[in-house]
């Protein structure tokens, strides 16, 4: 990967060359007239901003046309990126904020109620106590498992399901995630504990223990 | 310090985030080696984070880079040319035209016409009846003996129907009407002979 050097004045003062990332040598060369580096710029994070627009829509096509949307839009506001949070941060607020658009333009009878946006008091107390100790790394080869993991997502209240969704999904840290979403960190702990508490409950009666088991045989998939 | 079932649970998260105080974290730990009900809560919330965690989860729909990738190249600026690329345009034309100049200049004879495929066949007497085959796209006077996909039915039709419907005649049995086409065209053109 390439590393070019730029000379900036850091905050204490001094002048010190400071290695530029590949990605932003990218941005800077799109800023400085070569449009065509912005394939190059977005391939590693076009996967991730159709899942981002995935989860807050839960539906194939709506997510498409929004992750493109939202490319676009990158595509044509970069000149604003000051680079004051990474790229990827900057393009999964956009996505969020176009795929939130879209549900409240397409599903007005969506919109949660007042009281669903408010985080919820005092303590969420685990239901399911069945035994899940182990995820083989191969689980998720089967459409079984990425439909049950998918629907389990797609039950969770919009407020937890974005929350989750940016930070286990999309890898943003706590504060990132809150800049994202437009909320404090203290709302994003709190949603993310609940999300991932729920989600536990729903999947640990499917996929504890004997659950790879019960699946139907598949071709090509022999143990032995 | 004892923590109790309920602190666990809320602290489940931070615990995995790894955002918790020593002296809780140790607390946490040792809770976890008493406690199955906290531990099965704890491995399976891990689970949760590890398996949603996978790129292979989302997959995107089929062709779904290559669609995203038409829509940037349509949004992408039309390049203005440079003055460079306006100088070799410029010469491109210029050698062009010099050659067609020095082509006009020089003596040629007619050439005889290499190929009679596919012509238009606008001189054939329009009323004359043709036939055409199945799926070809060749029409033929009656008794050729080059008519393919009979079996798929013959139908007939005057010839300036056949030219309308863009069949073109049978160098075979129309080869006569195509010669005289061809070389009326380059009486009429004189360029053209330079080209051909």
């Amino acid at each position: 990967m390439a590393i070019a050097m730029v000379v900036e004045t850091n905050p204490e003062g001094s002048s010190a060359p400071r290695p530029e990332t590949h990605e932003q040598e990218l941005i800077r060369r799109i800023q400085s007239g070569e449009p065509e580096k912005f394939y190059e710029l977005i391939r590693p994070y076009e996967r991730r901003v159709y899942a981002a627009a995935f989860a807050i829509l839960r539906n194939e096509a709506d997510a498409e046309e929004v992750a493109q949307e939202a490319i676009l839009k990158a595509f044509a506001n970069l000149r604003q990126f000051r680079g004051e949070a990474r790229f990827s941060t900057w393009l999964i607020q956009i996505t969020v904020n176009e795929a939130r658009m879209r549900r409240r333009k397409d599903h007005p009878e969506m919109m949660e109620p007042i009281g669903e946006l408010e985080d919820d008091e005092g303590t969420y107390t685990p239901r399911e106590f069945a035994d899940w100790h182990e995820v083989p790394s191969e689980a998720l080869e089967r459409r079984e498992i990425r439909e049950l993991l998918l629907e389990a997502l797609a039950s969770l209240g919009s407020k937890y399901r974005e929350v989750f969704v940016m930070r286990d999904v999309q890898h943003l840290s706590i504060e990132e995630a809150a800049k994202a979403l437009g909320i404090s960190t203290a709302s994003v702990k709190t949603r993310l504990l609940r999300a991932r508490l729920m989600l536990r409950d729903l999947l640990a009666p499917k996929l504890a223990v004997g659950w790879f088991s019960r699946l139907p045989f598949q071709k090509g998939n022999k143990p032995w | 310090m004892v923590v109790a079932c309920e602190q666990v649970w809320q602290e489940i998260s931070n615990y995995l985030e790894n955002d918790v105080d020593p002296g809780l974290r140790a607390a946490l730990d040792e809770h976890f080696g008493q406690c199955n009900k906290c531990t099965s809560v704890l491995e399976g919330t891990r689970n949760v984070v590890q398996l949603y965690g996978d790129e292979r989860l989302f997959r995107a729909p089929f062709g779904y880079s290559w669609r995203l990738h038409g829509k940037l190249a349509d949004s992408m600026p039309r390049r203005r040319g440079t003055a460079y690329g306006w100088l070799v345009a410029a010469v491109a034309i210029g050698l062009v035209a010099g050659s067609l100049a020095v082509a006009r200049s020089t003596t040629r004879t007619q050439p005889k016409l290499l190929s009679e495929h596919a012509q238009p066949g606008e001189s054939i007497p329009a009323g004359l009846i043709v036939l055409v085959a199945g799926h070809s796209k060749v029409f033929h006077v009656a008794g050729c003996t080059f008519i393919h996909d009979k079996e798929a039915g013959i139908r007939s039709m005057e010839a300036s129907e056949a030219v309308r419907e863009g069949y073109v005649p049978c160098v075979r049995c129309l080869g006569k009407y195509l010669t005289n086409l061809a070389q009326e065209f380059i009486k009429k053109h004189a360029w053209a002979a330079a080209i051909l």
